[in-house]
């Protein structure tokens, strides 16, 4: 289920790593977050929603990237070049993420960055839209958002563009260690 | 048709932008969409969604009431508005409760249709679109041309131009700086706004939800930064249970823009917690606008199936020559035509409907799986019902209606055209005619129609009888095809029967709405046609073929007169079109094709009525390369020819572009020889190649067929 998640994600021009631990998955991201120029500065700080998925180890290893953040608000997540987020889901077949996004946090994080950054369980891989919608309540997750690559218009002389509103890049890590969402 | 309206086809025909743009979508949109449904099962998909919708259509009362009943529980404001003003007051006012100044939109078909931008604007808000390509619009000043591209129809220039006004910033038309551009000047918008408007693609009466699909991530920040949300929701959206999410879900995206799913999609519940942790304030609006009057028409309730996908503009071969605008109004292409005549008037249609050629090839595609050819012949029937026929189209009719009189007619034509024949074509005709032979040569009416031959040919004697239906094309054009289906028939041990009293089939009048002349048509055929007693009616005409063979049955009971559809019936059952019935006596062993013989190449057009109404496109291939054809296909082999009957003479400007395509695509495949099972289709295309000066034979399947079968 992994390779079909992985090759529909990557049609949709997201990029997509799988790590067997959270560890070294974190390892992955605090040297992505480097080669792509987070700093303690505007427009290149990293914002992490919740962060409750991190043992308090992995989380601590996280903060001392300099840039990286974990309180979200909202001028914060406008001056933020990168958002880290976890997604409870992901969709084999059309190579989406999914989450519960009631909390603002997560929201912000995911929408007015220019790099998403997903941590998904691999537990949480399932087939398609239809057994996800099986799964959850809506009237227990009130903003239920599915994403599925990043940003794009073709709304100019059909030629498609990356990064309108959204983020322009999409990463995604699936990772083992992860426990299955609810 | 107005002369506005003409001139109108005739900018957009001429604007090079518009129908360059067009037609390089739709031809990569035909591929992508195909590999977009590749592991899905497509008839299986939209039954589930035609069926949902349409409960729905049924239910929308139950199911509005129902999702204001959810909805109002988990927070949210519920308002049903009956018409356009009533929705526009109400978000109006929650405006100017709030002290609304600035509102940011993502994109809503329904807003467009309300006016509301102006009316928001009159009341002192700003209103800024989000969506790029409506964005785009609003700065130009335009109406949207395509439901899901709505700026389809301007360059990269026009658009730097404008963000150039807008920036004040002199911006070249590098396109991924042009988007950076919006994204960076609507940033501070969204930050800005006090109230988000969105559309909605689905809501969910089961649970209160309202989901939203787009591509950009606008609708996120729309629905996320301001305090206030407005959802305007067309009630056509509603469905019963969050089940049925899934399905449209999954066809959405792929029909839309071939995509397997939006990069977005949102399911809102209720309101949800906005940024200072206060909880949304959150108004969902559901507009009716003569919706519930659509429901209640047993017709055109199944136009509400719509899932405003524009699948229906993206596969049409007139949308892509003329675009948007012309049709003058938000809603665009088939369903709009359809959603026009409605939301307006059924008088706004007048016009527009005319452009649809009938050729079905949108309802192949349609994911809510309405009948958009057949709805749009049902306006036209009303349109006729309600203001009559143009004069000159009703005296034609009236003479069709009176066989001896349109036979005379024809006949007194075949000589009137002599001064303009040239060898079997007619290749101008003078005056106001002459647009009828731009780009095409006309058929000379033949100096004896089949009719008067038939009574020559010696028949022998065999023991099986076959009623045979020339059609006008083939009795008054073509004879020497209706001579090549005798021969062929005869080979097969069939006696062709022709009864004189046969006459037009009636589709000219019905595809101008004239039903009452074609109900005359039918039943003068039908006692005609089924006085002898015989085992098959066969036709050459797919058109003719399809008329005897259902259309008449609908006829009578569009009319409601339904104590003639059992004799429609009867001939239905005996109707069959010449190469299904010729591969049939093939394989009984009735008739031989010669064995062992390399004819050559061919290539196949299909004709609209053959391939979608009749369904028998495979069976004159299996013919051709059963005979010793290759039979190479050619690009877009079933998109229409632009005959349509009389369309390409009251459209000849549409028609011609049509069939400058189809020759192209005849062409290019090398093959010497095109084959097609339609008179009207051999028509078009004959004249065209003679009119373009190209040595391409232009074939009935049966012409081949008759070289080809052994004695």
């Amino acid at each position: 289920m992994f390779d079909t998640f992985k090759a529909a994600a990557e049609t949709a021009k997201a990029e997509v790593w799988r790590f067997h631990t959270t560890e070294a998955a974190v390892s992955f991201l605090a040297g992505f977050l480097s080669e792509n120029g987070v700093a303690d500065a505007p427009q290149a700080t990293a914002l992490c929603a919740g962060g409750d998925w991190l043992s308090p180890e992995i989380r601590s290893r996280l903060a001392a990237v300099p840039g990286v953040r974990f309180g979200v608000t909202r001028e914060g997540a406008a001056e933020a070049k990168f958002g880290i987020s976890f997604m409870e889901w992901a969709l084999a077949d059309t190579g989406t993420l999914a989450q519960d996004a009631t909390p603002v946090e997560r929201r912000l994080v995911s929408s007015l960055v220019k790099i998403h950054i997903a941590f998904v369980p691999a537990a949480g891989l399932l087939p398609d839209l239809p057994s996800l919608l099986k799964r959850v309540n809506p009237k227990k997750a009130a903003y239920l958002a599915l994403i599925t690559g990043p940003s794009r218009t073709a709304d100019i002389e059909r030629v498609l563009t990356i990064g309108v509103h959204g983020p322009e890049r999409l990463i995604i890590l699936v990772i083992d260690d992860l426990p299955p969402p609810p | 048709m107005q002369t506005a309206f003409k001139s109108s086809v005739q900018s957009a025909l001429h604007n090079a932008n518009l129908t360059g743009a067009l037609g390089k979508f739709s031809e990569a949109y035909k591929v992508n969409r195909a590999k977009a449904y590749e592991a899905i099962d497509f008839e299986a998909l939209r039954s589930v969604i035609a069926d949902r919708k349409s409960y729905a259509a049924t239910h929308l009362d139950e199911l509005a009431a129902r999702f204001t009943e959810n909805a109002i529980a988990l927070g949210a404001h519920v308002f049903r508005a009956n018409s356009p003003e009533q929705a526009k007051s109400y978000i109006l006012k929650v405006a100017q409760d709030h002290g609304v100044k600035t509102v940011v939109k993502s994109k809503s078909m329904a807003s467009e249709e309300i006016h509301l931008n102006a009316a928001l604007e009159a009341g002192g808000c700003t209103v800024s679109e989000t969506d790029l390509g409506e964005w785009i619009i609003q700065l130009a000043g335009q109406r949207p041309s395509h439901m899901v591209m709505p700026a389809i129809h301007m360059t990269k220039e026009e658009v730097s131009d404008l963000f150039s006004k807008e920036v004040e910033e002199r911006l070249t038309s590098d396109i991924p700086r042009l988007v950076n551009v919006a994204r960076e000047a609507l940033r501070p918008k969204f930050l800005a706004a006090d109230m988000g408007i969105s559309g909605g693609n689905i809501a969910v009466a089961e649970t209160g939800s309202i989901v939203l699909v787009t591509n950009e991530g606008n609708a996120r920040l729309a629905t996320t930064l301001p305090k206030i949300h407005v959802a305007l929701v067309g009630i056509e959206k509603l469905v019963a249970d969050f089940a049925d999410v899934a399905p449209i879900l999954q066809a959405l995206p792929k029909s839309a823009t071939a995509q397997a799913l939006t990069s977005y999609v949102s399911i809102i519940t209720g309101p949800v917690p906005n940024t200072d942790g206060t909880p949304k304030e959150l108004h969902i609006v559901l507009l009716d606008n003569r919706r519930s009057e659509m429901a209640a028409d047993p017709q055109f309730r199944q136009a509400l199936q719509c899932i405003r996908c524009a699948s229906c503009l993206n596969v049409c071969p007139i949308f892509r020559l003329v675009g948007g605008h012309v049709f003058g109004k938000v809603y665009t292409g088939g369903i709009g035509t359809i959603l026009t005549a409605w939301f307006d008037a059924l008088k706004a249609s007048e016009d527009i409907q005319g452009l649809c050629i009938q050729c079905g090839a949108c309802k192949e595609v349609c994911p809510g799986k309405i009948d958009i050819p057949g709805l749009i012949m049902e306006l036209r029937r009303r349109l006729v019902k309600e203001q009559g026929m143009p004069f000159i189209q009703k005296a034609i009719f009236s003479a069709v209606n009176n066989r001896m009189l349109f036979h005379g007619m024809l006949r007194a034509a075949s000589i009137a055209d002599k001064p303009f024949v040239k060898g079997s074509f007619i290749r101008h005709l003078p005056m106001f005619l002459a647009s009828l032979t731009d780009g095409r040569s006309l058929p000379a009416i033949a100096a004896e129609p089949f009719r008067s031959r038939f009574k020559k040919i010696k028949q022998p004697s065999c023991k099986e009888r076959a009623v045979f239906f020339a059609g006008c094309l083939i009795d008054f054009a073509y004879p020497e095809m209706g001579e090549a289906l005798v021969r062929i028939l005869n080979k097969a041990g069939i006696e062709v029967l022709f009864p004189d009293a046969q006459t037009c089939c009636g589709a000219p009048a019905r595809y101008s709405g004239a039903y009452e002349v074609a109900a005359q048509n039918a039943v003068d055929n039908i006692e005609a046609l089924l006085s002898d007693e015989a085992a098959y009616v066969v036709s050459a005409c797919p058109t003719c073929t399809a008329a005897l063979d259902r259309e008449f049955e609908q006829v009578f009971e569009s009319l409601g007169r339904r104590d003639q559809i059992a004799q429609a019936r009867a001939l239905a059952a005996k109707t069959i079109d010449f190469s299904t019935l010729v591969e049939r006596l093939v394989n009984e062993g009735c008739l031989t094709l010669r064995e062992g013989r390399a004819l050559g190449a061919v290539t196949y057009h299909d004709s609209c009525h053959l391939k979608r109404t009749l369904r028998a496109e495979q069976a004159p291939r299996r013919l051709l390369r059963k005979a010793g054809y290759d039979v190479k296909e050619m690009f877009e082999c079933d998109t229409c020819c632009g005959m349509g009957g009389s369309y390409s003479l009251k459209l000849p400007e549409i028609s011609a572009p049509m069939l400058a395509r189809k020759l192209k695509n005849i062409c290019d495949t090398g093959a010497g020889t095109v084959a097609m099972d339609c008179p009207g289709c051999v028509m078009q295309i004959r004249g065209g190649f003679d009119q373009a000066d190209r040595t391409v034979q232009v074939r009935h399947t049966l012409e081949l067929l008759d070289e080809a079968l052994a004695d």
